[in-house]
């Protein structure tokens, strides 16, 4: 009786223009089983935050691609701290440098995953993330 | 422990905490309940008890039409004019669940951009989980919990399935049917049944051609509906589309057809006051209560025909069902002698 599905909140925020990638995996996301809400282009972190609160999110997914990672995602998980959401788990798509991708996981981004990266790896962790143990 | 349990589990042991802090409007504890409803349950049971003397205060306004008419842009420049008048709003819009892998992909936020975060708005986006009708099985429950939260408006889309989106009708007090211009059949593009569940027509995306035809061609479907001296809602239409009391006061409604641009934010204030004379009208002549009661024995028979059934369930056992599926198969037994044998063997007849 009893029906869990995992949400997932996918944005795309900054100010590069085109959201093929996050929509792909957005369907792929979909296709695994799971329910993703999909907010589109320029989220801001405040946008973001407050969108993983209403729809009661386990995992927000950023795509990135305008190299301003650094001031936005450091934000977004701040602010989901101050709204009491630090139970949910930060994935990172993106093309972000090797000395950036210490400091974010260091800050708890669960995942991050550069271009050519298997959609089924993406879905797994997901999975693992939120059913694990 | 997993995202999922340290998020959820607190919910178990202190969800009289959780409905007091939804109650006082916090939007976590809200986010939280509509989860709970969805899972449904004893929880969820117990839940809606609590906030059940709380609700019955919301205009509940259903927006319905076939894919892509606009319904999420509509809804997003509806809510903008009630933040102007000062009124806090919840929406819950409904897509598809994918039949193949049981996932959806939530879409109608791209379109409510301008109201992410405006916390007197909130926003909950909702699968249908398997139910046909364009809401999911949840979405009545979700409303209660909005409602009992302090939203005075919510407003609810449907999946845009085009078809039998008849479930909203039931949900809202008010349904806001959406048409556009289409090229060509405008006419079998109005799906018949969409007059039925109708309080109000809207033609969306004015801007483009076509958009009259529309108007006229629905305005001559309501005069044929009339014409016939149609119920509508418990209400019944003469000729006129109007039935007056010895008062000479209105009795009956006839849907008015509006043109809006929700891509300019045009028309929507004028939709707005449709809403509210809908609202009136349904408050002055009784109609509320009656969709009130109507929608009350609706949920009571639902609940006890559900609760009926699983206990019936609990007391026959399987091989029973399997075996009497077989003797049926077999032409040994027909389908009502073997559930009158079943029913009178369960014991829940007894007394
Ligand atoms: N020209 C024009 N386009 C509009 C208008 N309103 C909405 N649209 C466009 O129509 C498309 C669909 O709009 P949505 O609001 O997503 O429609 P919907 O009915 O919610 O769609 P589904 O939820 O997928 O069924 C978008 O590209 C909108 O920009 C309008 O008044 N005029
Ligand atoms: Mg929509």
């Amino acid at each position: 009786m009893a029906e869990t599905k995992i949400r997932v909140l996918i944005a795309k925020p900054g100010l590069d223009g085109h959201d093929r990638g996050a929509k792909v995996v957005a369907r792929a996301l979909r296709d695994a089983g799971m329910e993703v809400i999909y907010i589109g282009l320029r989220q801001t972190p405040e946008m973001i935050v407050e969108a993983a609160l209403q729809e009661d999110v386990d995992v927000v997914g950023l795509s990135i691609l305008s190299g301003a990672h650094m001031a936005i995602v450091p934000r977004v998980i701040h602010l989901l701290e101050e709204y009491g959401l630090s139970n949910v788990a930060v994935f990172l798509g993106g093309i972000i440098p090797d000395e950036d991708v210490l400091v974010l996981r260091e800050l708890g981004v669960r995942g991050i995953y550069g271009p050519g990266t298997f959609l089924d790896d993406i879905v797994q962790e997901i999975r693992r993330e939120v059913t694990a143990h | 422990m997993s995202a999922t349990s340290r998020r959820r589990g607190p919910l178990i042991a202190s969800g009289t905490e959780t409905v007091t802090q939804a109650l006082a409007g916090e939007r976590r504890a809200i986010a939280r309940l509509i989860s709970l409803m969805e899972r449904g349950g004893a929880e969820a049971r117990q839940v809606l008890s609590q906030l059940h003397p709380h609700t019955g205060q919301a205009h509940i306004v259903g927006i319905t039409g076939a894919p892509g008419t606009g319904k999420s842009t509509l809804v997003a420049e509806m809510a903008k004019v009630y933040r102007r008048q000062g009124q806090s709003v919840g929406i819950v819009a409904v897509d598809p669940t994918s039949p193949f892998s049981g996932g959806a992909f939530l879409g109608d936020r791209i379109r409510m951009r301008e109201l992410a975060t405006d916390r007197q708005v909130f926003i909950r986006s909702m699968a249908t989980r398997g139910s046909l009708g364009g809401l999911a099985r949840a979405t009545a429950d979700a409303v209660h919990v909005l409602d009992a939260s302090g939203y005075p408006v919510i407003l609810v889309e449907t999946v845009g399935a085009g078809q039998s989106e008849v479930d909203i009708a039931r949900v809202a007090h008010t349904t806001i049917v959406l048409q556009m211009p289409a090229s060509g059949d405008e006419i079998q593009a109005i799906k018949a049944g969409i007059l039925e569940i109708a309080d109000i027509l809207a033609v969306n995306k004015a801007d483009l051609a076509g958009a009259d035809n529309i108007v006229t061609a629905l305005q001559a479907m309501l005069d044929l509906g009339s014409a016939r001296s149609e119920w509508h809602h418990g209400q019944l239409l003469d000729a006129e589309g109007v039935v007056s009391d010895s008062s000479g006061e209105q009795l009956s409604w006839r849907p008015p057809v509006l043109k809006t641009c929700a891509l300019r934010g045009e028309g929507v204030e004028e939709l707005l006051a449709a809403v509210q004379t809908h609202w009136q009208y349904q408050c002055d002549t009784g109609v509320r209560e009656y969709r009130e009661r109507e929608r009350a024995n609706d949920e009571l028979r639902r609940i006890l025909r559900h609760d009926l059934m699983a206990r019936l369930l609990d007391r026959i056992a399987d091989t029973d069902l399997v075996d009497t599926v077989e003797r049926i198969v077999a032409r040994e037994e027909d389908p009502y002698s073997a559930a009158e044998r079943l029913i009178a063997a369960s014991g829940l007849e007894a007394g």
